[in-house]
């Protein structure tokens, strides 16, 4: 998902850099106020963890590979403040030192990666994690969110390149929001996996998650509003102008909400393909929304049901063992 | 491990290699824009830019076998991407200048990161006003990125060594329980990392 340079045009990247700038400074803001001296060298080890982590490769199909993003792992080891920054840290590294991911798209990518796979992934998780009474409810948030972080971090990409108009809307979005679907399943087991075996070795690491869903209190009612501000300003530069050309549903929606009016009044920012009918794919978006919709369900029930017979299998060894000691 | 030799080619000598990071770093920023401003049908533009970027080659003396294995490696990214042009109405002149405008970004990085050592880049973003949490966080992810790696290399084998059954789904258990633990490990290195600096006078 790491943009090239020389696939994006100077206003896409100076909106994705702005929007960028202004979260990470937030999230700046907010680490500092509670920064540690102790604390710099675990953020900096937390990057470069990740950056290894982001090395294990899993296959998706059809003969191409993902790898972890570990924007969700970062933002429930270490909180989303801090998971802001250590993807930041990440890909600007990545950037320069290893020409991973161009060094003017950076903004972009940052803004995918570093903004919205961490920030909304992590409330995809407060709010699934929320009525969950169980270890394995909770492991299915952490799914959800895991996988919900690709797919949201993928369809800005898709914007992104669409407004730049290097690719139109029509294949653009179906095709990365598709393939993140499979992506983030691996994303999603692994984020589970990983952070059952941290919690299992160092209990204390994270002594909220095992034992309820909200390790710390509610955020701040001002960085809601800033850093979803952020997401939903990001939504409506790189997604709604080609999603309100859509027919019927999500013209309504729009039309309702009062969106359609301002988008179509804003030439500056449609993209040179999108009216451009590809044919055959004009349905494909629509189609790729429902999808993912669907597909969000399917991933939470799945993790859920999963998680709950492992657990259940795990606690009956436990028993069995615990039984045994006390009769031998 | 692959990431040594931009490490090692950066300490190497040339006359790129003098000059000062901060020009450098500087340099292929605005190449990289320039690039980027090309109109897509623009052919000696392209071929402009692709004899500069030989010409710092040659200089800098990067061996071609070095940016040839690098590039190899992100060039599948740049064709997946642009490929999707292809599905479209003129696609073809725009896959092709997209291919060619990341190409030459990618070398143009490549180039920067194997004359020049990953401290001066940093020093100069510091310079820039950029914050010091986040320098700092880069100098030591730059620093600890190849010692977790090997970590983990370590971890795998050990488990792969011990153990003898196989299928899918325990290595994908396997090898996430070793992240998991390397995760573990990285706090405890990060602590020890602070005592060793806060010992050494930092802050």
């Amino acid at each position: 998902m790491h943009i090239p340079d020389g696939f994006l045009d100077a206003k896409t990247i100076a909106v994705a850099s702005v929007l960028s700038a202004a979260g990470i400074a937030r999230a700046l803001r907010n680490v500092r106020r509670t920064l540690t001296p102790r604390k710099v060298p675990l953020m900096g080890l937390a990057s470069a963890f990740l950056f290894v982590a982001q090395m294990i490769n899993f296959p998706v199909i059809g003969g191409t590979s993902g790898h972890l993003l570990g924007a969700v792992l970062a933002a429930i080891l270490l909180g989303p403040d801090e998971a802001v920054l250590v993807m930041t840290v990440v890909l600007a590294v990545q950037a320069f030192l290893f020409a991973d991911g161009g060094v003017l798209a950076l903004g972009a990518n940052l803004f995918n990666m570093a903004i919205v796979a961490p920030l909304a992934g992590y409330a995809v998780y407060r709010l699934a994690a929320r009525p969950a009474r169980t270890e394995a409810g909770r492991l299915a948030a952490v799914a959800l969110a895991a996988w919900s972080s690709t797919v949201l971090a993928a369809a800005a990409c898709a914007g992104e390149l669409s407004l730049a108009g290097a690719v139109a809307w029509p294949l653009a979005f179906p095709a990365m929001t598709v393939l993140h679907m499979a992506v983030g399943l691996g994303e999603a087991i692994i984020t589970v996996l990983v952070l059952a075996a941290a919690v299992k070795a160092r209990p204390d690491l994270l002594p909220g998650f095992a034992a309820r869903g909200r390790e710390d209190g509610p955020r701040p009612i001002k960085d809601v509003l800033i850093y979803g501000g952020l997401v939903v300003a990001g939504a409506a530069v790189f997604v709604l102008p080609f999603a309100s050309k859509l027919p019927d549903g999500l013209e309504a929606v729009a039309l309702r909400l009062g969106f359609a009016s301002r988008a179509a009044a804003r030439p500056v920012v449609s993209a040179p393909l999108a009216d451009y009918r590809v044919p055959g794919v004009g349905s494909l978006p629509l189609a790729a929304a429902l999808a993912a919709l669907l597909g969000a369900g399917l991933v939470f029930s799945l993790a859920f049901l999963i998680a709950r017979r492992r657990l259940a299998r795990v606690r009956g060894a436990e028993r069995a063992a615990a039984r045994k000691t006390e009769s031998g | 491990m692959k990431h040594e030799s931009a490490d090692r080619l950066s300490r190497g000598e040339s006359p790129i290699h003098r000059l000062s990071p901060g020009l450098k770093t500087g340099a292929v920023l605005a190449f990289i824009l320039a690039v980027t401003l090309i109109p897509f049908r623009a052919g000696a533009a392209f071929a402009a830019a692709g004899a500069l970027l030989a010409g710092a080659i040659a200089a800098g003396r990067v061996p071609a076998s070095y940016l040839l294995k690098r590039a190899l490696l992100l060039e599948p990214v740049i064709v997946a991407v642009a490929g999707m042009a292809l599905f479209q109405p003129g696609g073809a002149a725009i896959f092709a200048a997209m291919a060619v405008k990341s190409t030459l970004c990618v070398t143009s990085v490549l180039v920067l990161s194997a004359t020049t050592p990953a401290a001066g880049v940093l020093a100069f973003f510091r310079r820039l006003g950029v914050p010091s949490i986040l320098t700092s966080m880069a100098a030591l992810t730059v620093r600890y990125v190849h010692v977790l790696g090997d970590e983990l290399r370590r971890m795998r084998r050990a488990r792969r060594s011990r153990t003898f059954r196989r299928g899918k789904a325990r290595a994908w258990r396997s090898a996430s329980a070793a992240a998991g633990h390397l995760f573990v490990r990285s706090t405890d290195r990060a602590e020890r990392i602070y005592r060793a600096m806060s010992a050494r006078g930092w802050r």
